[in-house]
């Protein structure tokens, strides 16, 4: 099944590479990924395949003067990028990609001149392609879980493709599918306009690949499950974003007007079957995470890593090639090749004022402070009375308006059930905290193994992301769920202290805050093994506890 | 009006294989971001435009089209910061060739992760090294020079290079005292910026910065969104075709503004009109008087667009949320979305 989707899908792409924008792949690299790029470097696109690598620099992508070049020649010497001209672009580790590359190829995306075809190799849930681009990519494609085929996709011919793209730009859409596609855009939740595009794109390849001039309902029905299926919300979101029913028409209904709007209803519904249908069953679940943690990731933009090469106390400049985005230092590179230049000289033609070696080169260095991210872990258990869940939720946006003049992130990991939940990944958006906040109910168990096993994923992600990372702690320490899931109130204890000796030992600043009505002696044990402050607030405020963060 | 035309015939041929841009009169919806992109065009005093809102709305498409729409600016040919006459042109750049031509008004992108050196510009490091020449080497803000700087995720870029952009927009100057180099030169440019809230906001000093700010949503209803997609195929289909059949309003519109800015100058502002602008913002307690500043500059040019005489209430009314509504104090506690506070301010003082 999804091989041949893969087929459609390669297929698809090669009549029209630009106007789709590419193709979203998310597989682990190892041999079914291996089929997927075979077949795709088998595919004869119009254009050639480039593989860019996450590190590349200004020059490589976009060309201009190259330094180097220039030094040993003389004169100024320009090297064209790859983006000079027109690809198919190929992006390994896309989840990965740093804010600067996305950006820089979202805007090639848009110039019209390349598709891009991003490998998605997003391991945990959270990771996943920047927003930028999954929204320019036409299409999307999961292999997990996926064996090999019995028999591997044979790439489209060249003939058969040559006929569809000269079929494929008269090609039309009746009217009642485009809107039936609008309407099931708006069903699942997809704001994006581009979704449409795109989707309405894929839908006249396929026909115009089927040598039709016309798309049909089943070409549709084939788009959407590679178009839109992967930008659904889950029904939950989706609901609020549910467009107002259009306005009764002015004049009384003409009895046969009635019917084909029904007709436009079952369609859309048939097409939401469709789009269901191919989602594989946990990918709503997932990628809601992906969602909200995509959107983190863009936030963490201005926070990455530690060691920058352009703001920031200096650092003592080191040996390198200019890439356009260090800076070079000049006095230290005239202090290297100073020595040299009556040796270079004996063996120099030109005559020059100055010999300098690309060896010679210095670049600056600056030490940057990272952001720091603030991950609570508020109980919500049946146990931890509603009112200090109030309590909590307080103290967090409390947090969060402290937050927001410092520029500090926030995370969110709430105890309740079965299983700890990180409900907002690390964001500095207000918008969203606050949103996820007022939805936060309370009851059930206390997974507080569970909850400290999600921050502390959350915390070594934030590190990883080039944040530094510190926990709050919120409970009333009545740990009763296992790490298994299972009720048992012994097995949670020696859970949780093994989960908080992970924290102690990845060296993690974390606060507890008792919540409890008196204060509880296995807590004060467990932030001890934590290696964290231990308060205990028996009536916690709002702004009590916003006053011991701070 | 026929010289208008005679200006669209001599426009300058688009290099072959640059298709026109989409035409901004043929967007769909969004009213608020065209009218505050037009007020700019207007009257580039008004400040930038921050367009924060849904993706794929049309964003970077509108500011591309406005800017095609412009009519070519005058300018010395080899000049790095498109200077109108060579007197202007800076020292540094040392152009002897005086030709003039037309240029297309510029657009410039400031990526992401863009250096400061890409921005102000720098020291030509090359030359310097290469040929021992103290050489300056122009950046984006000189390119942008009377023109558009545009900015995607404008939330994401780093602080410093903001506070940067919106010190340069405010002054109209680059100053670049850096490596031993001590250069300026005009910048003056409109910056659009644009965004979206959940993935991080915008820190309020520099929300302030800017002119006019507009909420964008993608279109909830149906057929709307359906002529969004027809829209952009038959444009996709073929660009010279569209482009013609919107030549028209994009030529009204052309001429709009090149009156508006022409009568901009003899619009009066009643001492009433002043009175309100404080009043409102008074009411909605912002801070500074930038607030009622830019109130009145995008009242008294939409008032020039309307070739109305004077700033009435209801210019100010249709303008408040613009001009208002990212200068109110965030409080993360409060509910309410900025544009009903305006909205509600509006209706008590200027009732």
């Amino acid at each position: 099944m999804t091989w041949a989707r893969l087929d459609l899908a390669l297929r698809v792409l090669a009549v029209d590479p630009v106007g789709l924008g590419g193709l979203w792949l998310r597989s682990r690299a190892g041999p079914i990924r291996d089929v997927a790029t075979t077949a795709l470097a088998a595919t004869p696109f119009d254009r050639p395949q480039r593989r860019l690598s996450a590190n590349i620099d200004d020059l490589a992508l976009l060309g201009g003067p190259d330094p180097v070049a220039t030094l040993a020649a003389g004169r100024p010497i320009h090297r064209p990028g790859v983006l000079s001209t027109p690809a198919l672009l190929i992006l390994p580790m896309a989840e990965s990609a740093p804010p600067s590359l996305t950006a820089r190829l979202a805007q090639a995306l848009d110039k019209g001149h390349h598709a891009l075809v991003a490998l998605d190799e997003a391991a945990e849930d959270g990771e996943g392609l920047p927003s930028a681009l999954s929204d320019r990519l036409g299409l999307f494609l999961s292999l997990e879980g996926e064996r090999s085929p019995r028999k591997l996709p044979r790439p489209i011919g060249r003939r058969t493709l040559r006929k569809a793209r000269t079929l494929y730009p008269q090609v039309t859409v009746p009217k009642d599918l485009t809107e039936a596609l609008a309407q099931l855009a708006a069903r699942l939740g997809i704001a994006s306009p581009r979704a449409l595009l795109t989707t309405r794109r894929a839908a006249r390849a396929i026909a115009a690949l089927d040598g039709r001039l016309t798309v049909t309902e089943d070409d549709l029905i084939q788009a959407a499950e590679l178009g839109l299926a992967h930008r659904a919300l889950p029904e939950a979101e989706a609901q609020p974003n549910q467009p107002p029913e259009p306005p009764p028409p002015d004049q009384p209904d003409t009895p046969d007007s009635q019917p084909e709007e029904q007709d436009l209803q079952s369609l859309a519904d048939l097409l939401i079957e469709a789009a269901q249908a191919a989602l594989p069953p946990d990918l709503l679940a997932k990628l809601q995470s992906d969602r909200a943690n995509r959107a983190a990731q863009g936030a963490s933009g201005t926070g990455s890593a530690k060691s920058g090469n352009r703001r920031g106390r200096p650092l003592p400049s080191r040996p390198g090639r200019p890439d356009g985005q260090s800076r070079i230092d000049l006095v230290a590179t005239l202090r290297q090749a100073a020595p040299w230049q009556v040796l270079r000289r004996r063996n120099d033609t030109h005559d020059r004022a100055l010999i300098v070696h690309r060896s010679d080169l210095r670049l600056k260095r600056y030490k940057e402070v990272s952001d720091r991210v603030l991950i609570f872990v508020v109980d919500a258990s049946g146990s931890s009375a509603m009112a200090r869940l109030g309590e909590a939720k307080g103290a967090v946006e409390l947090m969060l308006a402290q937050a927001y003049s410092r520029r500090d992130h926030v995370a969110l990991v709430v105890l309740r059930g079965q299983k700890a939940e990180l409900i907002l990944p690390p964001t500095r958006s207000l918008t969203t905290t606050k949103a996820r906040l007022r939805g936060l109910p309370g009851g059930g168990g206390t997974p507080l193994a569970s909850g400290l096993a999600t921050a502390l994923d959350a915390a070594l992600r934030a590190r990883r992301q080039g944040m530094t990372p510190s926990l709050a702690l919120l409970t009333d320490g009545r740990a009763n769920i296992a790490l298994n899931g299972q009720p048992d109130r012994v097995q949670a204890q020696a859970d949780a202290h093994q989960i908080a000796t992970a924290i102690r030992a990845a060296g993690i600043a974390a606060v507890t805050l008792d919540v409890a009505n008196r204060p509880q002696p296995a807590l004060a044990e467990l932030a001890l093994a934590m290696h964290s402050r231990y308060v205990p607030l028996p009536r916690a405020d709002a702004r009590a506890i916003a006053a011991t963060l701070a | 009006m026929t010289a208008l035309h005679r200006n669209q015939a001599t426009r300058p041929q688009p290099a072959s294989g640059a298709k026109p841009p989409f035409p901004f009169t043929a967007v769909v919806g969004q009213d608020d971001m065209r009218l505050a992109m037009t007020l700019t065009a207007i009257d580039p005093m008004i400040g930038g435009v921050l367009v924060f809102g849904d993706r794929g709305t049309g964003k970077s498409t509108a500011v591309r089209g406005l800017a095609a729409l412009l009519p070519p600016i005058r300018a010395v040919r080899a000049c790095p910061v498109n200077s109108a006459d060579p007197a202007q042109c800076p020292d540094w750049a040392g152009i002897t060739d005086p030709t003039i031509v037309e240029k297309p008004t510029p657009v410039v992108d400031l990526p992401l992760g863009v250096s400061e050196d890409r921005v102000t510009g720098a020291l030509d490091v090359e030359r310097a090294i290469a040929q021992g020449v103290k050489a300056f080497e122009p950046g984006l803000l000189a390119r942008a020079n009377r023109g558009y700087l545009y900015i995607d995720e404008v939330n994401l870029l780093e602080d410093h290079i903001v506070d940067l952009l919106l010190d340069v927009a405010q002054s109209g100057e680059n100053v670049v005292e850096r490596d031993g180099l001590s250069i300026r030169h005009a910048a003056r440019f409109v910056l659009v910026g644009s965004g979206n809230p959940e993935e991080g906001d915008l820190r309020p000093q520099l929300l302030d910065r800017f002119g006019l700010s507009v909420e964008v949503r993608s279109p909830r209803d149906i057929a709307t969104r359906v002529e969004v997609v027809l829209r952009r195929e038959a444009y996709e289909s073929d660009p010279y075709a569209f482009a013609a059949t919107w030549g028209q309003a994009e030529s009204d519109l052309r001429e709009t503004i090149l009156n508006a800015r022409a009568s901009l100058p003899k619009i009066q502002t009643p001492r009433a009109a002043l009175e309100d602008c404080a009043a409102l913002c008074i009411a909605l307690g912002s801070d500074g008087v930038r607030g009622e500043l830019t109130l009145l500059r995008a009242a008294r040019a939409l008032a020039a667009s309307e070739a109305a005489p004077k700033v009435t209430r209801d210019h100010l009314r249709r303008i408040a949320a613009m001009s208002l509504g990212h200068r109110l104090r965030r409080d993360p506690l409060d509910e309410a979305g900025a544009s009903d506070r305006v909205a509600r301010a509006v209706s008590e003082t200027l009732a």
